[in-house]
């Protein structure tokens, strides 16, 4: 017996501690993944709970994801509610109390950018709405510059031995993210006060960066399928206020859209809205390149 | 006392922030400097707080004037410190409350109150329900954190029939390390699938035959439960209970110690992004003393036996769920099955008409009993478009053997299996709520075939429920 039990205690100790093993970083959404890609770079082992084609409202505590987080040393998640029905209960069958909320191991970015669509009333007769505010925020990337900066700090603080490592990553993200940001701003400049249907209200944070206007979405209140009989409101709505397309998420039904875009006669947009939505969207500046080229497609 | 005046300045500044942009605007921008200059004599320091956010508010508004459009935008904007600040999670309500009300109309064509699984020893709650209209379990939970090393979640369930009852009541712990953690209290056991889960957020309206047959309806007790998460990337989880195992198909005992023990296993995992798995095999061992029933005997009485003994149950479930992308937005697939095997062995005394302690009004008998059935069902769900979905379910168990001993002279050895086909269709507008359509074809008992309808609703208030896998 007492030759067996260091023996145990051994193993466990190899199994938990992930000794000179990169930084394990659970990422709920792919915009996260990207971004503790950028920052991290070989110095962190990125997991990422959801793929660009699921609604990140839409998905269950699986096994695999509990697996995951039991020996992650880092969550970042969105915030806002984004992942409330599925997120806390991982974190609570997990048992790995490094990454419950409050903990530094646990990562919320919506806590560093300035909310939009704060709810007046709460009412679930509203829809899905989330008190915090629109829980969309990666459609900004002057919000992804901020949480970069909130982020590379963060990593500092959990793994310091890497500290000037991800510093160094994050002064060369940062530049190149500035320098690309004046470019789509640049490229951006034709969709300023162009009018757009937004299937989901998944949008308001590129349309306050770009300009554009959102006339009506399709969902009659977030979260709720859109209705034919909402559908046609819209379609009577648009002839008084012109719209250039109607844009969705690429993990959206297609449907509503795509039945709009034929009655009325403008392009349905696709967006990537999140890292590998779209085939040329393979990073966080592929999101952006593309999403602005698609908006640019869409107003010719 | 001029924080009065503070707070009234500040929100006119803040609410004259998207009106700012026009010119009328700048009227009031003079009164805010006056009463700022006016405030600057009693207050120094507060004072430059206040310019700072006139200044950003003029900022603000040279922002609605470049893009007046996104003024609604801007106005709702401005409030980002209160936006940093605020509370997300379950918390923003402590403790989180949620309200699931649920009701039913039944169409059975067999009387309910006959209720009987042939070949299986009756407990719990089980059988349809009642027929017309009535009101299921009315589940009132609270949860939250109780520090940052518990967390504590109750479930009451108010009867139909006025009574309330705790369903659930546990602490668990939230800061053990390397994959542990520790529950106590009252709570449903983990072992088998659909144990654990609350009666509303099952697929059907009631409970497979099997969980009935076996567990009463659903097996729950006053305990303690240790479950221990494995630090790999295949998903393995160890689990082990001991409880006052005082519900079927265990009995209170009045005794020190525990009186029933489960141990479970879990593994799960992906295959691709598209498909989800968790593969389960449970045990649970509790013991029963006097734990009594109804049966008819073989002369045609309804005899009042009991049983006192120790019964073992073996469960192995699985669950798969497929949905395009891993995205179930749209349509989605699960199949979930589940096998049980239970034995009992102890000692059964008959008595045929319930009174056996009036000397010479009935006969009893005590000997010995050893069973040894299983049970089975496998269901599918379907959603075939978003809110709409479709489910069939089978059900069957298996009498197996039951040794009576020189009981075997009063009461039958059961021989039918019984059975049940059930169908079902269900709308969920939003994940609040589901209204559903279900038709059974139920041969519980060799003699009479109860053909099943009902329509239920169940629908949930307050904090946001988990989506559990």
């Amino acid at each position: 017996m007492k030759s067996i039990s260091p023996l145990i205690a051994a193993a466990l100790l190899a199994a938990t501690l992930p000794a000179h093993a990169a930084l394990k970083v659970f990422a709920t959404v792919p915009e996260w993944g990207a971004l503790a890609n950028e920052l991290g770079g070989d110095k962190v082992s990125v997991y990422t709970a959801t793929g660009p084609l699921q609604d990140p409202h839409h998905v269950e505590a699986k096994p695999s994801l509990i697996a995951r987080a039991r020996t992650a040393q880092l969550v970042i998640a969105t915030g806002a509610e984004l992942e409330v029905g599925w997120l806390p209960l991982v974190l609570q069958q997990a048992g790995n109390p490094n990454v419950a909320p409050g903990k530094p191991g646990y990562f919320e970015a919506a806590r560093f950018v300035t909310m939009l669509e704060i709810p007046t009333r709460l009412d679930r007769a509203e829809g899905d709405v989330h008190a915090a505010g629109n829980p969309h925020i990666q459609q900004d990337p002057h919000n992804i510059a901020r949480i970069a900066d909130a982020l590379a700090k963060r990593l500092a603080e959990i793994d310091p031995g890497n500290a000037a490592a991800y510093q160094a990553r994050y002064q060369s993200f940062s530049s190149r993210w500035n320098s690309a940001i004046a470019k789509w701003e640049k490229d951006a400049a034709p969709l300023k006060g162009v009018g757009v249907l937004v299937q989901h209200r998944a949008f308001p944070y590129l349309s306050h960066w770009l300009g554009l206007q959102e006339v009506a979405a399709l969902e009659p209140k977030p979260g709720i399928e859109p209705t034919s009989a909402h559908l046609s409101e819209v379609l009577a709505l648009i002839q008084r206020q012109p719209v250039k397309m109607v844009i969705r998420t690429a993990y959206s039904n297609g449907r509503p859209s795509e039945w709009l875009s034929s009655r009325a006669n403008i392009p349905a947009v696709v967006l990537p809205f999140t890292v590998g939505g779209t085939d040329k969207s393979k990073d966080l500046f592929g999101l952006f390149d593309d999403t602005v080229q698609r908006l640019l497609a869409g107003v010719k | 006392m001029f924080k009065p005046i503070y707070s009234l300045t500040a929100l006119a500044v803040a609410v004259s922030a998207p009106l700012a942009a026009h010119a009328a605007d700048n009227k009031e921008l003079t009164e805010i400097r006056e009463q700022i200059k006016l405030l600057k004599d009693h207050y120094e320091s507060r004072i430059q707080a206040l310019e700072s956010r006139l200044k950003e508010t003029e900022a603000k508004t040279r922002t609605a004037e470049a893009a007046p459009e996104a003024q609604k935008t801007t106005a709702v904007a401005s409030a980002p410190a209160q936006a940093r600040q605020a509370p997300s999670g379950n918390n923003t309500f402590n403790p989180a409350v949620s309200l699931v009300l649920q009701g039913r109309y039944a169409n059975l064509s067999q009387d309910p109150n006959g209720f009987a699984i042939s070949g299986f020893i009756p407990g719990g709650e089980i059988g349809p329900g009642e027929r017309g209209f009535s009101l299921s379990e009315t589940e009132l939970t609270l949860s939250a954190n109780v520090d940052d090393k518990f967390y504590g979640q109750t479930t009451f369930a108010v009867t139909p029939e006025d009574e309330i009852e705790v369903e659930e009541a546990y602490i668990r712990t939230s800061a053990l390390p390397a994959g542990f953690s520790l529950k106590a209290g009252r709570f449903f056991s983990g072992i088998g699938y659909q144990n654990e889960q609350h009666a509303h957020a099952w697929d059907f309206v009631d409970a497979p035959l099997a969980y009935q047959a076996f567990f009463g309806g659903q097996f729950g007790n006053d305990g303690v439960q240790l479950k221990w998460v494995a630090p790999t990337d295949l998903f393995l989880e160890l689990g082990a209970e001991a409880g006052n195992g005082a519900n079927f198909p265990g009995t209170s005992r009045n005794k020190n110690g525990a009186n029933s023990g489960a141990l479970t296993a879990k593994l799960g995992g992906d295959i691709g992004s598209a498909t989800s798995w968790r593969v389960g095999v449970s045990g649970l061992r509790t013991h029963a003393e006097s734990r009594e029933h109804t049966q008819t005997d073989l002369a045609g009485n309804d005899a009042v036996n009991s049983f006192t003994g120790k019964s073992r149950i073996a469960i192995a479930d699985f669950v798969l769920k497929y949905a395009p992308n891993g995205n179930p937005l749209v349509t989605n697939f699960k199949l979930q099955g589940e096998y049980f095997r239970r034995k009992e062995t102890g000692d059964l005394t008959y008595d045929s008409n319930g009174e056996l302690t009036l000397a010479g009004l009935g006969a009893a008998n005590t000997d010995a009993y050893r069973s040894n059935q299983s049970g089975w069902y496998l269901q599918g769900i379907y959603q075939f478009m978003p809110q709409w979905r479709v489910g069939v379910r089978y059900d069957r168990l298996n009498p197996g053997t039951v040794d009576l001993a020189s009981n075997a002279a009063n009461l039958d050895a059961p021989g039918f299996k019984p059975n049940k086909s059930t169908i079902m269709f269900d709308w969920s507008p939003s994940e609040f709520s589901i209204v559903r359509l279900q038709a059974a074809r139920d041969r519980t008992q060799a003699d009479a075939t109860d053909n099943q309808i009902f329509l239920q609703y169940i629908m949930t208030l307050g904090a946001h429920g988990a989506h559990k896998f």
